[in-house]
């Protein structure tokens, strides 16, 4: 009868060795476990031994079944894995065909570049300042110096639409409503921007219509090395952080004194190059200390409050910034064009 | 201004700098030296030759055989092809080895037989421009004076070997329109002294007042007029230094007469005219405005017709000159001129400047009294003036001076204290310094306890204020010594205004929907300033436009939004989305600014999602667009109060037309385009939007308040309501939601159907409706209860039934 169990188990297991799926598995389990199977006839001749066999054997037969119960257990699972393999293998894709495309536009460049300026000086603690494009003749010149029949205000070169309405040639009377709106109180941080408008033939570096951006700071003690800091900030935030800046005296009606800014070239880092013409600086910025006739006629004393101003153009930088070559891609809207600026 | 570098040296000691450090000096104080000339275009080897025979070239017409002196043994033989070369000339000559501009080799040669050891030059072969070349030898060879000394360097007699500092001025700095002005710059820069010319005057016995008197009718326009007269003149050429320094600074040399007032234009920046005193016509000058209609034909032969804005010299009875602008042909200097009226003035810049307007006529002189002249210069000028007409024309100064004197003189002095200068500039300059400064620039100052009393020279009309005086400081200290620091003060963070932030984040939420960034014209034509405008205005257009296509203002962004959707189609771009931000323009009054309202407009044409081999395409329809607003609205947490309505605009299509309504108040549109506009705008299918963003950004809207994360199960409910073709989806569920109270938490529609399986001029429209109480678990009765209710509702309102 021992023998015969020993038998069985060899048997079954040698079964369940070569069972290749869980069907097969399963046949095994039941020609050998179940009810009508080899071990429960072995158990149901046991009636047959003596009172101390009986012990002795019933263990042996649990012990074979639980064998035979565990090496069915683990072959199940080796089967079932190999089972999920299976279906694994046979859903690979192939990853490297396209994905569903995500569908995105994005920033126009010049307001890009406009974001990217008013953020910086958002960190320094000014506002942004906007205004009218249609401007009375007082707030585009008057307010800022320029007297009627001054040479710099030639009816050709603004868009009137009646003698004293014009579009804006620049976004400084958005400065003059700004500090008429203080009261003569300070102090006023603000940056201006906006498109503006001169009457020029469009071609590859004019445009009729094109963006400005200026600040302004007034208030008791700003002083011009104030400007040079704040531009040399400004220099190095946006053309990076070995930039300096030069001043060169110029002359613009609203400030006294007044300076072009030159940065050094950030292409060549001021060796000279085709970018900044082999001379190593970049013109960037017009500024200057804010004329005390603008103070004055915005209701500021002058003896009082100093302020300087600066000024320049997003269109200038984004062509020096992207190497664009003329100043017409910014206005036709080609989208070949304008997702090249998709990156951030 | 042309800036002769061996000129200038007759004010101003330039040794040991070189003309391109004189200019970057220059630059770097203020002024910007736009280029250095150099005016050796590499020429080698040209000397003066004298020719001693000339005669005819055996086979040749048109070529003359020359034996010329070159100062080297025995005379050259040398071939010319100048129609004007004669023996007697003194003429530049480049020898056998010379070099000419483009790296021409001058070569022994034989020309028709003839041998030929050299080149006889114009001054065009020398590399001077042909508009600066005197007329008389436009089409030949150069003829120096006489006394031109052979085998002498002739670059240098020409200044061929002088270097040229253009200037870039700006309107402010007229001073630096004359070499004395510009003497007085570098001067200031390096720290030198300036020589002014000397005048040697001789004048006769006579008294001009028996020649000439003056009359001026318009003081204002003429404060000061000036004359003399310069008898028994001999018209001729002008030295060769004249005509060279002339030629360097840009100016074509004329005659002896005319040189000289050219000369001393641009000497002291003082601007005259020379008349030829018989021809007159009379023994006065009556300067006045001119009358309407008059008439005058000047010195380039061209009759100008004139109004009373225009000022005139006349000789008391018609005009003989525009002031400041061009002498008249009547009384123009010529080879037969023998007495000369000189004409020193100080004219009216803004008169000047509308004479220059009116004609189109802008000249040296006008150039200089528009932006204005030193009148204390005047007379010194005009007495140079005749000094050198009676050396180099061998005329006779008759005695005196007609003149007529209404100036004032004002004196200009500012006080400015070493504190002040030193808190404007955020520097430690001292008082030895600032007078050091004061001190190069010439101005005469006191300085007491540090304030500086300074009086400004007259030649510095742009210096009237204490800012003034401390961009003098400043340039000449230089900016380079200035430090850089940050304004001290109460430091304010920076922050956007709420608009400003919403209107980044529409940008944004734009783009990453899919949408380009556009950026179009403000000024378009008249038919499309008004076309989809969401509310009309009259027409606001520009007094003087350059074209009509940007004559007036726009009230729709979506006209230039479907050009640019046009241009990119023409290049093959054919899936178009565009977005701009933008103002249009209302008009109010006639007197008054326009409303500038902004405004957000949307343009989508073609495919607007493929992914192809997926199987997935998509076209751009109303509902594309429609998405991406509706979207938007939801980012400005509007979406609840927004309703769409069936609209019918001009240049969109009829039934696909929607105006969008914040608060029942019209705020937009959005549809497809007309088929007509879009053949006019060669487009296909397009569809386009606009909204007023002042509206949507403007409107309260409150924080976000979070509200409990469901705790209970939902109830759904689905319903196909059957109802008229007419009958819009936004009506039927807005009476669901109305009916459904507070239970009904959410509608969505999952189905429309029209088609055979239901009656003619019907359709269905199939709701899900979630139920959903906060408080509790719904039972299926109460929902029924509900549902019933919202079921009656639409049968009431709308005649719907529940599809079988």
């Amino acid at each position: 009868m021992k023998e015969r169990l020993q038998q069985l188990q060899q048997e079954a297991l040698e079964k369940i060795e070569q069972a290749n799926d869980l069907k097969a598995l399963n046949d095994v389990r039941v020609a050998y476990l179940g009810k009508k199977g080899p071990i429960t006839e072995v158990l149901r001749g046991m009636g047959a031994l003596s009172p101390e066999e009986r012990p002795i054997m019933g263990a042996l037969v649990n012990d074979v079944r639980e064998a035979i119960q565990r090496a069915l257990e683990a072959k199940q699972a080796t089967l079932e894995q190999a089972e999920v393999e299976k279906k694994l293998a046979s859903e690979a894709i192939d990853v490297t065909l396209p994905g569903r495309p995500i569908r995105r536009g994005n920033h126009h460049p010049l307001t890009r570049v406009i974001e990217e300026i008013e953020d910086l000086f958002i960190g320094m603690g000014y506002t942004i300042a906007e205004g009218p494009e249609v401007e009375q003749d007082y707030y585009n010149f008057e307010a800022l110096n320029l007297p009627k029949g001054h040479p710099a205000r030639d009816m050709q070169d603004s868009f009137y639409i009646t003698e004293e309405i014009l579009l804006r040639t620049h976004t400084s009377p958005v400065q003059a409503r700004t500090m008429e709106k203080h009261q003569g109180r300070g102090p006023v941080k603000i940056i201006c921007p906006g498109k503006v408008y001169r009457r020029d033939n469009d071609d590859a570096t004019h445009s009729h219509q094109f963006t400005q951006i200026e600040g302004l700071v007034v208030d008791e003690n700003i002083r011009m090395s104030d400007l040079k800091g704040t531009l040399r900030e400004f220099a190095r935030k946006m053309f990076g952080e070995d930039r300096d800046i030069r001043f060169r005296p110029s002359f613009f009606p609203f400030t006294e004194p007044s300076v072009e800014v030159d940065v050094s070239c950030f292409n060549c880092g001021g060796n000279g190059c085709s970018v900044c013409k082999g001379t190593g600086w970049i013109e960037i910025l017009g500024a200057g200390m804010v004329h005390p006739n603008v103070l004055e006629m915005a209701g500021f004393d002058s003896k009082k409050y100093t302020g300087f101003a600066f000024g320049m153009g997003p269109e200038r930088i984004a062509m020096l910034k992207y190497g664009i070559d003329d100043i017409r891609h910014f206005y036709q809207n080609d989208i070949r064009f304008l997702q090249q600026f998709h990156r951030v | 201004m042309f800036v002769s570098y061996k000129w200038l040296q007759e004010y101003v000691d330039l040794a040991g700098i070189t003309a391109k450090e004189l200019a970057d000096r220059i630059t770097k104080a203020g002024i910007e030296v736009e280029s250095v000339e150099v005016r050796n275009k590499g020429i080698q080897g040209v000397v003066i030759g004298h020719v001693l025979e000339r005669e005819q070239h055996p086979n040749a017409d048109k070529l003359s055989k020359c034996f010329v002196d070159i100062g080297e043994g025995e005379p050259v033989q040398i071939i010319c092809g100048a129609p004007n070369v004669a023996k007697g000339q003194k003429v530049a000559v480049a020898k056998v080895g010379a070099v000419l501009p483009g790296n021409f080799k001058i070569k022994r040669a034989k020309l028709r037989g003839e041998e030929s050891n050299g080149m006889i030059c114009s001054l065009q072969e020398l590399g001077v421009e042909s508009k600066l070349v005197p007329k008389e030898y436009a089409d030949g060879i150069f003829v120096f004076p006489s006394d031109a000394p052979v085998g002498a360097d002739a670059l240098q007699l020409l200044y061929l070997d002088d270097e040229v500092l253009e200037l870039s001025l700006t309107p402010n700095r007229a001073d630096c329109l004359n070499m004395i002005g510009v003497a007085y710059e570098v001067a200031a820069i390096l720290g030198r002294s300036v020589k002014l010319p000397t005048i040697e005057l001789h004048e006769n016995s006579e008294s001009v007042h028996d020649y000439i008197s003056v009359r001026v009718d318009a003081p204002e326009d003429n404060p000061l007029y000036a004359g003399r007269i310069v008898k028994d003149v001999k018209i001729g050429p002008s030295p060769l230094w004249m005509q060279a320094r002339l030629m360097a600074a840009g100016i074509r040399p004329h005659n002896n007469v005319v040189d000289i007032t050219n000369y001393i234009l641009l000497e002291y920046g003082q601007p005259l005219h020379a008349f030829d005193y018989d021809r007159l016509g009379s023994k006065e000058i009556v300067v006045r405005r001119a009358k309407a209609g008059e008439t005058i034909v000047t010195l380039d032969d061209v009759e100008r017709t004139l109004t009373e804005e225009h000022l005139v010299i006349t000789n008391g009875k018609e005009p003989v000159a525009l002031a400041g602008v061009m002498g008249g042909a009547n009384s123009e200097v010529c080879d037969e001129t023998v007495n000369v009226f000189i004409e020193a003035a100080y004219f009216n810049g803004a008169t000047i400047r509308q004479a220059v307007k009116d004609h189109g006529l802008r000249s040296e002189s006008s150039t200089r009294f528009e932006k204005g002249i030193d009148p204390a210069r005047t007379k010194e000028a005009l007495d140079r003036a005749a000094a050198l007409m009676a050396e180099y024309a061998s005329g006779e100064v008759v005695g005196g001076v007609v003149e007529v004197n209404t100036l004032t003189k004002k004196e200009v002095v500012v006080t400015i204290t070493l504190d002040r200068i030193n808190r404007v500039l955020g520097t430690t300059i001292t008082k030895e310094e600032v007078a050091g400064i004061l001190t190069n620039l010439q101005f005469t100052f006191t300085e007491h306890d540090g304030t500086f009393t300074i009086t400004v020279p007259s030649r510095r009309a742009d210096i009237t204020i204490e800012e003034d005086i401390i961009e003098e400081v400043a340039r000449l200290y230089g900016y380079d010594h200035l430090p850089a620091t940050l304004p001290i003060g109460e430091a304010k963070p920076g922050k956007l205004t709420p608009y400003q932030a919403k209107r980044r984040h529409v940008r944004r939420y734009l783009e990453d929907a899919g949408l380009f960034q556009a950026i179009t014209y403000s000024l378009t034509n008249e038919a499309k300033a008004t076309m989809f405008a969401l509310e009309t205005a009259t027409p606001i257009r520009l007094a003087l436009p350059m074209s009509e296509e940007r004559s007036v203002l726009r009230q729709s962004l979506v006209p230039h939004l479907l050009e640019a959707a046009s241009y990119n189609r023409a290049r093959q771009v054919e899936n178009v989305a565009l977005y701009e931000i933008g103002s249009v323009y209302l008009a109010n009054g006639e007197h008054e600014l326009p409303n500038e309202k902004e405004r957000l407009a949307g343009v989508l044409t073609g495919v607007w999602h493929a992914h192809l081999w997926q199987g997935e395409k998509k076209a751009v329809d109303f509902y594309v667009a429609k998405g991406i607003v509706d979207g938007l609205f939801a980012l400005l947490g509007l979406e609840s109060r927004i309703e769409y309505k069936q609209a019918k605009r001009e240049y969109l299509h009829p039934g696909r037309t929607a105006d969008m309504l914040l608060d029942g108040k019209t705020i937009g549109f959005i549809g497809q385009l007309h088929p007509n506009v879009q053949k006019q705008f060669d487009l296909k299918e397009t569809y386009v939007f606009e909204l007023d963003l002042e509206a949507l950004l403007k409107a309260e809207v409150g924080d976000i308040r979070y509200t409990a994360i469901p705790r209970f199960p939902s109830i759904t409910r689905d319903i196909a309501l059957v109802v008229d073709e007419h009958i819009v989806a936004g009506d039927l569920e807005r009476a669901i939601i109305e009916a459904g109270g507070e239970l009904l938490k959410e509608v969505t529609i999952f189905d429309v159907y029209k088609g055979d399986r239901l009656p003619e001029g019907k359709k269905s429209i199939a709701f899900s409706l979630r139920y959903y109480d906060p408080e509790r678990t719904l039972t299926d009765e109460e929902v029924t209860n509900v549902h019933e209710q919202v079921i009656k509702a639409v049968e009431q309102q709308f005649g719907a039934t529940l599809r079988a």
